[in-house]
């Protein structure tokens, strides 16, 4: 058999090194960063978070001229694509990483932490992320995956010494890994089914006479089971607030945003492009599983006193929000492309908002020690521009302009509309109705900062890190452009699309 | 080609692989039965590459797939052990029950 495989004809496959340069950028980081760690010891120590952050911002260079240059850009027969939808979602990833790095800098410093492992696998994650942006093969989606995932499971549990830490990590690590199991199951039963795993002939076969095996419906419902562990959607989301609430913050801030936003990235490339033709399996799962999230995450939200795990119900919630516009996108080509549009919008605006919601919460912390609602009683007082903050980004998550986030709401809701279907429609006021339960517990937490006294009367203000203060910047700047002048993102959206539906 | 006796074979290492991660309480054995799982993946993927490979010499996406899971699924079992470690250190116990302190 080896025989007959080494008289194939093999070539080696032409490489565009413009298109990858990203990912090698941020490759080469990694390698940067492992070698500063183990040649110069402590003294190099304050050097890592810088590194890594300059990294990644130079990996933004070539996004920069690829995005300019404008053409798209297929390799490995149309395993990897760099187009627009990836673009957009790779500088998303980057920025969110060096936010994560501003974020993380002090925290981590300041702990009896390993800085340059941290960092090292804070980038593997990250070009995990980018390459999930760009896979177009159940391979490479598999291998991105899990380059995202094993990393964030050490950095779940990188409180070596604190037993929550320790349970974050042994409860994300067995739920992730059962999911990528799941997953794989599902995806060798594609596989078998169509004899190929490059998503675009599996989209062809999908659309002609194999998708009349039964099998097939298993082989899509595992694969999107497996995803949906990993966006934590109603009923897989138990891990997630335990996860979020004893993982060190900065690596929940990441987990909340990046390495949900890959997960939404792995859902649209095999939905839109693979399992495109297969409506009728994967909208009802879609419906359900977006109706479910928003309302148990929500109502569970309602009752927590904790903040961390406040904003990992609310993120749950969200996650329903974004899956929402895929419960009716197979209606049409036309509608398909409107939901793509609105979930890209959606990871945006959610990005930017949630990561300065955790920029503030640990500067809060810092002071303070902890995470419960009552803690942030009396902010006001001693941190006026802090609580401002705050409440511009729990205005934005709730969805009231001017901050960003009422730009994602309106376009899920007219991604929702525009399909013209009963269940739409429902759909629509089932994310109406949340979205009034959901200002429920932002609205609490704003008025304990505003209203009440500081629980021990302690006034002293808080000293916000250069990098704290630099990452609120960024996040409330990106979150009050795009809610004022919401072309500014539009201006890049509307270019979106995925390979199927040029079809 | 006897694919329907690999894919029964799959199916129920699979199911065992479901049922020991949900029911068993010993950290351990909760990774064997995600190894169960995976390996379930690879039976499955290998005789369905061999049956496309009979029709088209040329795919063996199959047996390449089965190669990167077993490679990823040794690094995930290395991270997992490693974990199961760090909370034997602290608690001098491996039961993933009585890993409860997070709740609400």
């Amino acid at each position: 058999m080896l025989a007959q495989l080494l008289t194939f004809a093999w070539s080696a496959p032409s490489l565009d090194y413009h298109a990858l340069a990203p990912e090698i950028i941020v490759a080469a980081t990694i390698v940067v960063l492992i070698l500063l760690d183990a040649f110069t010891g402590e003294r190099s120590r304050w050097a890592s978070s810088s590194v890594a952050g300059i990294g990644l911002l130079l990996a933004l260079i070539p996004i920069a001229t690829l995005a300019y240059d404008g053409v798209d850009r297929v390799m490995f027969g149309g395993g990897f694509v760099v187009d627009s939808y990836a673009l957009i979602l790779q500088a998303l990833f980057l920025i969110s990483g060096y936010v994560v790095i501003l974020l993380s800098t002090n925290y981590i410093a300041e702990g009896d932490y390993h800085e340059g492992e941290y960092y090292t696998l804070l980038l593997s994650s990250v070009l995990g992320m980018m390459v999930m942006a760009s896979a177009r093969d159940l391979i490479s989606i598999f291998i991105a995956l899990e380059l995202v995932s094993i990393p964030a499971y050490m950095m779940a549990a990188w409180r070596k010494r604190d037993q929550k830490s320790n349970e974050a990590g042994l409860k994300y690590y067995l739920m992730g890994v059962f999911a990528s199991a799941i997953l794989l199951y599902g995806m060798s039963l594609v596989f078998g089914i169509t004899g190929s795993t490059l998503l675009v002939e599996i989209g062809a076969d999908l659309g002609s006479y194999v998708s009349s095996q039964p099998i097939i419906t298993l082989g899509i419902a595992f694969v999107l089971i497996g995803f949906a562990f990993k966006v934590s959607a109603v009923p897989f989301h138990q891990w997630a607030p335990d996860t979020y609430e004893g993982a060190p913050t900065p690596v929940t801030s990441f987990l909340a945003v990046a390495s949900k936003a890959a997960g939404f990235v792995a859902i649209l490339n095999v939905l839109f492009i693979g399992f495109y033709g297969r409506n009728d399996v994967w909208e009802p799962l879609m419906w359900a599983l977006a109706a479910l999230s928003m309302t148990v995450g929500n109502l569970i939200a309602l009752r927590q006193t904790n903040v961390v795990r406040m904003l990992a119900y609310s993120g749950i919630a969200q996650a329903g929000y974004i899956l929402a516009p895929l419960a009716v996108a197979g209606a049409s080509l036309g509608t398909g492309g409107e939901a793509l549009r609105s979930i890209v919008v959606y990871l945006l605006i959610y990005a930017g908002m949630n990561l300065g919601a955790f920029a503030v919460v640990l500067a809060v912390a810092r002071k303070t020690r902890s995470g419960e609602i009552k803690s942030f009683g009396g902010l006001f007082s001693y941190a006026p521009a802090l609580t401002v903050c705050m409440t511009i980004f729990l205005f934005s998550l709730a969805g009231i302009p001017p901050a960003a986030g009422w730009f994602a709401k309106l376009s899920i809701f007219s991604s929702l509309a525009s399909a013209g279907t009963a269940s739409g429609y429902v759909l629509a006021v089932i994310v109406g109705l949340n979205s009034v339960i959901a200002f429920g517990y932002y609205g609490r937490l704003i008025r304990v900062m505003w209203m009440d006294e500081a629980p021990d009367g302690d006034r002293s203000p808080i000293k916000v890190p250069a990098s704290l203060s630099f990452a609120l910047i960024i996040t409330m700047a990106v979150t009050l452009v795009w809610g004022v002048f919401p072309g500014a993102l539009t201006h890049f959206t509307d270019q979106v699309t995925l390979f199927s539906l040029l079809r | 080609m006897f694919l329907n006796q690999f894919l029964l074979l799959a199916a129920i290492l699979f199911c065992i692989g479901v049922y020991g991660v949900l029911a068993r309480k010993n950290g351990v054995l909760v990774l064997m039965s995600i190894e169960l799982i995976l390996n379930a993946v690879n039976i499955n993927l290998v005789a369905f590459g061999a049956y496309w490979h009979v029709n088209d010499m040329a795919n063996v996406s199959g047996q390449v797939f089965a190669l990167f899971v077993i490679a990823v699924a040794a690094a995930e079992v290395g991270v997992g052990l490693a974990l199961v470690l760090l909370i034997y250190r602290n608690r001098q116990s491996i039961d993933i029950d009585d890993v409860d302190m997070l709740k609400g």
